[in-house]
């Protein structure tokens, strides 16, 4: 199987477009799973007639801590890297939010009062959208800060049996598409030729070169000539795979939830092509 | 009367720091007299929680009050838990503070004074904007 990711750093410059398109285009001759890990606004679902239902909830560890046994030594307030732990004379208090599941604390306590406990931080859904192609998506719950635990778990569900799984992954270059990226073989840079689109575009491709995963740029709403992504592109010597022209015609249909993947049949040549050639 | 003062210097010259969890120093005061104390803040630069350990360290010294500029949400739950009661100090040297205090001119903090992420400055537009500071 192989794993390709659609980033970005910049918001809304076309990586669910994209993914959509990708995955459709490819399901005509292979089998498709579409990971939809940007898990704090999930919308891939949105384009298809058949959305998930399944669920699945997801849990992250937590301490659980039993008073009587706890002798407030700070044992874990210590070892706690994210601070959620204040230890007072005679209790402890948790900041849940801040907590990142690591067990350090758990594992240090001395009095063994600290046991496992476990907490939702969001839901799976998943099933088969169209032939050959079957979605998956995570939804966080509201008030949660960390979208890692949803993602890693998506990807763990990720079972040998398609030829190609499409990660549409979070905007932005911080944890969350750290996560999506991360062990994929190939990366799609979606930029748009803007100097706003530019400025994220460097920063996504430092971070997918760190992860060691190759890419390409596919840039959206090209103008025919889109010199200020070309020249990046040139410089570090990272191809462009397509360009999406600006289209009122394809906008107007994806404003209505319909993404005309036939618009552009050249897209998953390109790409798979690209891929298979690095 | 031992108290612990947030502070942007070494000494008693210095100005109160503004932020709580990300406070410079810690200077530990008598009310009287001029002897003092200071612990660097290693919570300071701490990627998330700096409240909250930072009252850890300033609690573990047993302060009898604490007086800074402003405290977020964590840290005002956690030191309010403890029961420590907490001043506010507009701006100024340490020793001003101290002398504020002993003449019962400073406002107690009964409840956080800011959002969350208010000391963290530095990019992404956060910093003095207490206001819109939840990311």
């Amino acid at each position: 199987m192989k794993k390709i990711a659609i980033a970005s750093g910049k918001g809304g410059t076309g990586k669910t477009t994209v993914a959509v398109m990708l995955s459709r285009l490819l399901s005509k001759k292979f089998k498709v799973r579409l990971l939809d890990c940007d898990v704090e606004n999930p919308d891939c679902h949105i384009f298809f007639s058949d959305a998930p239902t399944e669920k699945e909830e997801v849990c992250v560890f937590y301490p659980e801590v039993d008073t009587e046994k706890c002798n407030c030594c700070g044992r874990c307030q210590q070892v706690c890297e994210f601070n959620c732990l204040f230890v007072m004379k005679d209790r402890l208090m948790f900041f849940g939010e801040l907590c990142h599941s690591c067990r350090g604390c758990k594992l240090v306590c001395p009095q063994g009062a600290i046991s496992e406990g476990s907490r939702p931080v969001g839901k799976l859904f998943n099933s088969k959208v169209e032939k050959n192609l079957h979605l998956d998506y995570a939804l966080m719950n509201v008030g949660e800060a960390r979208a890692t635990p949803l993602i890693e778990k998506l990807k763990k569900n990720l079972k040998s049996g398609a030829d190609y799984a499409i990660f549409d992954s979070p905007p932005g270059a911080s944890c969350p598409m750290a996560e999506t990226v991360a062990g994929c073989n190939y990366a799609v840079l979606v930029a748009e030729p803007t100097p706003f689109g530019i400025y994220d575009l460097k920063i996504a491709a430092k971070v997918v070169k760190k992860l060691g995963v190759p890419c390409g740029i596919v840039i959206n709403r090209s103008g025919g000539e889109d010199k200020i992504i070309d020249n990046f592109a040139r410089q570090k010597k990272i191809n462009i795979l397509f360009r999406i022209p600006y289209s009122r015609k394809f906008s107007c249909y994806y404003s209505k939830g319909v993404i005309k993947e036939n618009f552009f049949p050249g897209l998953a040549d390109k790409i798979i092509k690209e891929m298979l050639r690095i | 009367m031992k108290l612990c003062l947030t502070s942007t210097g070494k000494d008693l010259e210095a100005s109160v720091d503004h932020r709580f969890g990300r406070s410079r120093y810690f200077i530990f005061a008598a009310t009287e007299g001029k002897k003092y104390r200071v612990i660097e803040n290693s919570a300071a630069s701490a990627s998330q929680g700096a409240g909250i350990r930072a009252a850890q360290i300033v609690m573990d010294q047993k302060p009898e009050a604490v007086i800074t500029g402003n405290l977020g949400p964590n840290a005002s739950s956690v030191l309010l838990n403890a029961g420590i009661k907490v001043y506010q100090h507009g701006g100024g040297s340490v020793q001003e503070a101290i002398e504020s205090f002993n003449k019962g001119v400073l406002k107690e903090i009964t409840q956080a004074t800011v959002g969350g992420h208010f000391g963290a400055g530095g990019g992404r537009g956060r910093g003095g904007r207490g206001d819109f500071s939840n990311r």
